[in-house]
């Protein structure tokens, strides 16, 4: 008799183990519910923007009723009624705060309490954070500090107000507004996000950081994210997120664009803990994210790595466009599903120029009555000549009820592409768990040793500040996955 | 008495291996059982050491006074009771050292002792490993992933020198040993022998007793210890074999 396979559906106080799952009382502003044409010109009108990113949002929500849901991938929920939600909250304030001691002490109490202290003599040295609540950016840390270095590093709100040039260039360059139907809400509903611009020559002295929290019921989080690596540059940017537990299902479609120039690289990192609704599957976020980087520049590189182990159904293919001559393109995930989290997740490497690379190192775990799906893409192009790629998928099982899934997609239209695909599946038996207990390690603290162990390929790839509390995360999301 | 089995019955899928086993071990003694194939010698140490799926269906099992039958696997390791595989489990990914560290610490914490800092873990590591002639390269690699026999019986012999147990229990330790690393597991556990500590050495062959020397030998046949004696009762049980004894629990 196993003992995974008789509990694990029986997860029980599943819902203390959310630690981020509190709700902050703070008064905030909404947009009515709903979502037309109206509501896009509110939400323009009320962050004060220029005419031509009116039309933007305008374009792109014409062109999003026009498209079809995409139908593709392998997960299954409920049809998504956008009617039925806020598309813009916003924490009472009279002002965008020129200093924290502006902020609401609520705002900061809530960000301390998840373990993101915004007041920069107690940040963790070398980390500047960028705080979105519900719709808008309430503090971004060590702005002036980046400044003396020339690099720019705010809310896109203040983006599209203080460098309209660099956002009008940028913007939908890698992800265009008709990319995909959630991409297009998001270019149409954009709330707030960060931007980045990283000069010729700099290295960015400290990691950045942003800090997504969705607070509000019934609000739809649409962030929106810009870094651009110049020439010669290097950055490292990490992003996290949480929300309050809530029975209902919320929607968060954000949108991530990174652009590399000549031997410029860029490294993003995600830890993502959206609240993954309960042990029976009620409520949790919809994580449904465009994440794509342009490696535009020769000898360029962009990296991600990214730490999965919320929502109640991830759609998320963090992907790399290597145009540049030598350009390399890296992808790290571990996803972890439990209980009855959906996640189909993986990634796109599209080789165009000579000479490109790309890795995949892909880690799905997954407990309960959950689903993780890897979907990955490598396409290499006639012109991609000695493009190489390694792919490595593992799946982990954690008792009967559970499923893990591969769907590679290879095309090949250069012959002398080096392709190579790994995949493994294997289950945590009975037998391990025992060895451990034998040693004097609890039944929980050698699950979350062992599924460690399955994604340390991944980990040692996450800035180390986080690479710790990934770690714990881990555990933490397993918690009730045997009994 | 640090060890009291008493009319132990134990069930595996609803048949019974272990019926109306007794033994006592006092501390600092060196046990050994001895049996033929399915006498259930294995099944003295697992449900020892707490598996899951061995029923107990009576008796009871108490290590130093407190009855251990009851209780989760890791805490009967915090009571001191450690079992060395005949099979040492594989597991990918996660290193010797991490394993260890995790292992010891949660050991002391159980035991209502301060957490050793990775400093001291790795002076410990340092001074176990060299005198059991552990290498480095083993304690980066996967617990006893890619492994050889041999290796893997020494690791488990490196982890009962770690984590210090009163009771050590070693499954079949023997089996597939070449003679040279016979000797130097053998050598391993001769240099853990102390007054607290205790050894339940299950053997199919008197072998391993030539390097161990045993104060007393059992004999197991038919799920319950059928005579004991000592240490020349194994070297007779090399010369006639266990044929009577398996007459004798039919």
């Amino acid at each position: 008799m196993s003992r995974i396979d008789a509990n694990t559906i029986e997860t029980v106080k599943s819902l203390e183990k959310y630690e981020a799952g509190f709700v902050t009382d703070i008064e905030s502003e909404k947009a009515p519910k709903g979502l037309n044409e109206d509501i896009v010109r509110f939400i323009s009108a009320k962050k004060n923007e220029p005419e031509w990113m009116l039309e933007y949002r305008l374009k792109a929500f014409r062109h999003w009723l026009t498209m079809p849901e995409p139908d593709w991938s392998k997960v299954n929920f409920p049809k998504i009624d956008y009617q039925d939600a806020y598309y813009y909250a916003a924490p009472k304030m009279t002002d965008r705060p020129n200093s924290l001691d502006e902020v609401d002490p609520k705002l900061l109490e809530t960000y301390e309490k998840l373990g993101i202290p915004l007041r920069e003599q107690e940040m963790l040295a070398g980390v500047a954070v960028d705080a979105v609540f519900d719709s808008v950016s309430v503090a971004t840390t060590f702005k002036d500090k980046l400044k003396k270095e020339g690099i720019i590093f705010c809310s896109i709100s203040d983006a599209i107000a203080d460098y309209p040039d660099l956002v009008k260039k940028y913007m939908g360059s890698v992800v265009p507004y008709h990319d995909n139907k959630h991409a297009c809400l998001n270019s149409a509903v954009f709330t707030d996000g960060s931007f980045v611009y990283i000069p010729e020559g700099v290295r960015c002295p400290m990691e950045l950081s942003t800090y997504f929290r969705i607070n509000e019921l019934n609000t739809g989080q649409f962030e929106r994210t810009l870094i651009i690596a110049d020439k010669g540059s290097y950055v490292s940017y990490l992003e996290g997120c949480t929300a309050p537990m809530r029975d209902e299902r919320q929607l968060h479609a954000a949108v991530v664009e990174l652009i590399t120039h000549d031997d410029a690289e860029i490294k993003y990192s995600t830890v993502q803990n959206w609240f993954p609704g309960d042990e029976n599957g009620k409520g949790g976020i919809y994580n449904f994210v465009t994440k794509r980087g342009l490696c535009e520049g020769k000898n360029s590189k962009i990296s991600w790595t990214q730490v999965e182990t919320g929502s109640a159904v991830t759609w998320k293919y963090p992907s790399c466009v290597l145009k540049g001559e030598n350009s390399q393109g890296e992808f790290y995930s571990v996803a972890i599903t439990n209980n009855y989290q959906q996640a189909d997740t993986g990634t796109k490497m599209i080789h165009i120029g000579k000479n490109t690379r790309s890795r995949i190192i892909a880690k799905g775990i997954s407990a309960g009555n959950s689903d993780s799906t890897y979907r990955g893409q490598v396409k290499i192009l006639p012109g991609a000549e000695n493009a190489r790629n390694f792919t490595q998928c593992d799946s982990l099982l954690i008792g009967n009820n559970c499923g893990a899934h591969t769907v590679p997609y290879i095309e090949c239209k250069n012959p002398g592409a080096n392709l190579e695909h790994e995949a493994t599946t294997s289950k945590i038996s009975d037998d391990q768990l025992f060895y451990c207990q034998q040693r004097g390690i609890s039944e929980e603290d050698a699950l979350a040793l062992i599924v460690n162990g399955f994604c340390r390929d991944v980990m040692q790839h996450l800035p180390m500040e986080f690479a710790v509390e990934a770690q714990k995360l881990v555990g933490i999301s397993l918690e009730g996955s045997v009994g | 008495m640090l060890l009291s089995i008493k009319d132990l019955a134990v069930e595996v899928d609803g048949k019974i291996i272990l019926n109306g086993l007794s033994l006592d071990i006092k501390s600092g003694e060196v046990h050994a059982v001895m049996g033929p194939n399915g006498a259930g010698k294995s099944t003295l140490s697992y449900v020892l050491a707490g598996k899951p799926g061995y029923e107990v269906v009576s008796g009871s099992a108490e290590l130093d006074g407190v009855d251990i039958l009851s209780l989760e696997p890791e805490e009967r390791a915090a009571l001191g009771l450690f079992l060395a595989y005949q099979y040492p489990v594989e597991i990918p990914g996660v290193n010797m050292t991490t394993f260890l560290k995790v292992a010891v610490n949660a050991l002391r914490k159980a035991r209502g002792q301060d957490e050793l800092n990775s400093l001291d873990m790795l002076k410990l590591i340092k001074k176990k490993q060299q005198s059991l002639g552990i290498s480095d390269d083993m304690l980066k690699r996967s617990v006893n992933t890619g492994f050889s026999g041999g290796e893997k019986k020494r690791n488990e012999v490196f982890q009962m020198a770690m984590l210090e147990p009163k009771l050590a229990i070693m499954d079949e330790t023997d089996s597939g040993l070449d003679i040279d690393a016979l000797k130097a597991v053998s050598d391993g556990v001769n240099a853990l022998r102390a007054e607290d500590r205790s050894f339940l050495i299950i053997t199919h062959y008197q072998r391993l007793l030539d390097y161990i020397k045993p104060d007393i030998v059992h004999v197991l046949s038919g799920g319950k210890i059928v005579r004991t004696g000592g240490p020349e009762l194994a070297l007779e049980l090399e010369n006639k074999g266990y044929a009577e004894f398996i007459e004798d629990a039919a």
